[in-house]
């Protein structure tokens, strides 16, 4: 049953210096359907791809507003990320409580890493199965963070976490360089053709991707099915026999193998 | 030989006895303390027997009733291309000028400056609170500080949060500071009341210098004409608060920091006619 005498707890080290039940909640962040985040001057967009546990149920949300000025999107165990997502809306709204101004993004995810490391110190305590890519725009500008269960955060101009994360990956690396000068519209385009990298099965609908949007004068709002269509039918149309190119990226992915089988893997995953 | 009851009740001090000590005390059950009422005259005195009741009789809660060094005054007005707040250096211990070189106006960080008058002690604390938060600002080291109004707005609840608990801050504050490429000039009151405007004054300042503002403020002022507007006001303040000193600091906030004058004393003339003779005009007065 276990896979080695070093992984029941948090707080036993391996003999080489690895701590597996941390690896094992990253790992299942890659279960979880993949996250996209970019930004640009003035905007962050998040992108994410939705599974449905059945045909016959609603696809899970996993792109949640915090505040006016901040958002998430999840890969992962979903109950952790909307707990961490509820302390998230708390910790906003003390803070416009107190200062009467809205919560600095670094902040926050600084709290959700320390949140997280302590969970990764305390015998009786789990990691969080879940990673969250946080967007956010405050005083010092459009921030888009990435927060690990193993307590670590990380700044990105461009993320994707989930499964089969690294085909949209190498999307980002390709181009993340014309970001900065994109429009809003070429942003969302750019997160869902990054997106459509890493669909499993099926392709990229309204229905079964979302897309947040914050940026400096434009509150957090959550694109999903009728506000969606026009975006994808856009990126559809400009994509059309253009498709194939990271094909081979794709094959070469590690993760990709792998993310078959996490399909069905447990009901908790999203 | 037994020795006399005597009341150790820590509201009242020892040595006062009260009328249920003026009965035999059996030994099987020893008197406890409790609050009395004093045999003579002296309710005021009295600690209210209802705060301690459910202390069971422990140290009563210390608030601060009265404050007891104090600063007065602190005057600011808003320019063209910043902030300028003063105050004098007086800590007085009720009439008596007790200390007299106190730096009331405190700089909280790169744009930010709080002015205070009130309880001297209270301001040390509420000076704990805010470099605590400048300190977190520094560790973080992220880039991001509290702007002034941050700070105002923190400030208006503590205090309003202090009252809440029946133990207010005995303090009023002037909060200025640069944002946005604008003037930020704030004030807040002992229980939380707070305003923000082109110009503010706290204590006898709201009636002595208010006016003076009211007459020659304009928002678009110079700093010289801001500098004389305060000298001005000061100089008033001075004449007529007699808990001041001509002792002052001036600061001030602009797009480049914020600086804290050295003390300084300005120019006083007491040859003015309703100043050698003031029962002149004023029927009733001695």
């Amino acid at each position: 049953m276990f896979r080695n005498q070093y992984d029941t707890d948090v707080v036993t080290w391996s003999p080489q210096g690895r701590i597996h039940q941390i690896e094992y909640a990253m790992e299942a962040v890659k279960q979880g359907s993949a996250s996209v985040g970019l930004k640009n001057k003035t905007h962050v967009v998040l992108a994410t791809l939705k599974r449905a546990p059945s045909e016959l149920s609603a696809y899970q949300r996993k792109v949640f507003k915090v505040d006016d000025h901040m958002g998430v999107a999840m890969s992962g165990l979903t109950s952790d990320g909307r707990s961490l997502c509820r302390y998230m809306r708390n910790e906003c709204l003390n803070h416009r409580y107190v200062y009467e101004s809205p919560m600095p993004t670094t902040r926050l995810v600084r709290q959700i890493a320390d949140k997280a490391q302590v969970n990764t110190q305390r015998s009786w305590k789990r990691p969080y199965g879940v990673g969250l890519l946080t967007a956010g725009s405050d005083k010092t500008g459009p921030k888009l963070f990435y927060n690990c269960p193993s307590g670590n955060f990380y700044e990105y101009r461009a993320m994707a976490i989930g499964a089969r994360s690294q085909a949209a990956k190498t999307y980002l690396e390709r181009h993340f360089e014309a970001f900065d000068g994109c429009t809003v519209d070429e942003l969302i385009r750019h997160a869902l053709r990054a997106l459509s990298a890493s669909v499993t099965d099926g392709e990229l609908t309204a229905a079964n991707c979302t897309v947040a949007l914050v940026g400096s004068d434009t509150p957090f709002v959550i694109l999903e099915d009728d506000d969606l269509e026009p975006h994808v039918a856009a990126f559809k149309d400009q994509d059309d026999g253009a498709d194939g190119g990271d094909a081979g990226e794709m094959a070469v992915d590690g993760q990709a193998a792998g993310a078959g089988e996490a399909d069905d893997a447990a009901p908790m995953d999203t | 030989m037994l020795a006399r009851p005597t009341s150790h009740s820590s509201a009242l001090g020892p040595g006062c006895a009260g009328p249920s000590l003026a009965n035999p005390v059996s030994f099987d059950a020893p008197p406890k303390h409790q609050a009395q009422q004093p045999t003579s005259g002296a309710a005021p005195f009295m600690v209210e027997p209802s705060a301690l009741a459910h202390q069971g009789g422990g140290e009563p809660t210390k608030r601060t009733q009265v404050p007891y060094v104090t600063g007065t005054s602190v005057l600011g007005v808003t320019y063209k291309d910043g902030v300028l707040i003063a105050s004098d250096t007086l800590g007085s211990y009720g009439s008596t000028k007790r200390y007299k070189s106190v730096a009331r106006l405190k700089k909280v960080n790169a744009s930010t400056i709080i002015g205070a008058g009130g309880e001297l002690s209270d301001f040390q604390y509420i000076m704990t609170l805010l470099d605590e938060l400048t300190t977190d600002d520094y560790c973080m080291d992220d880039g991001v500080v509290l702007s002034p109004r941050e700070i105002y707005n923190y400030m208006t609840r503590v205090m309003y949060n202090r009252r809440n608990k029946m133990d207010p801050l005995w303090n009023s504050l002037v909060i200025c500071g640069f944002q946005d490429g604008k003037p930020f000039l704030g004030t807040v009151g002992m229980i939380g009341t707070h305003y923000t405007d082109e110009h503010v004054a706290t204590g006898f300042g709201n009636m002595l210098a208010r006016p003076l503002f009211r007459e020659r403020h304009h928002p678009d002022m110079s700093e010289a004409e801001a500098t004389k507007l305060l000298h001005d006001a000061l100089r008033v303040c001075y004449y007529r608060d007699k808990n001041s000193i001509n002792k002052f600091q001036m600061a001030k906030a602009t797009a480049e920091g914020v600086t804290i004058s050295e003390p300084f004393s300005l120019e006083t003339n007491w040859e003015y006619k309703h100043f050698r003779d003031p029962t002149l005009n004023a029927v009733g007065a001695w």
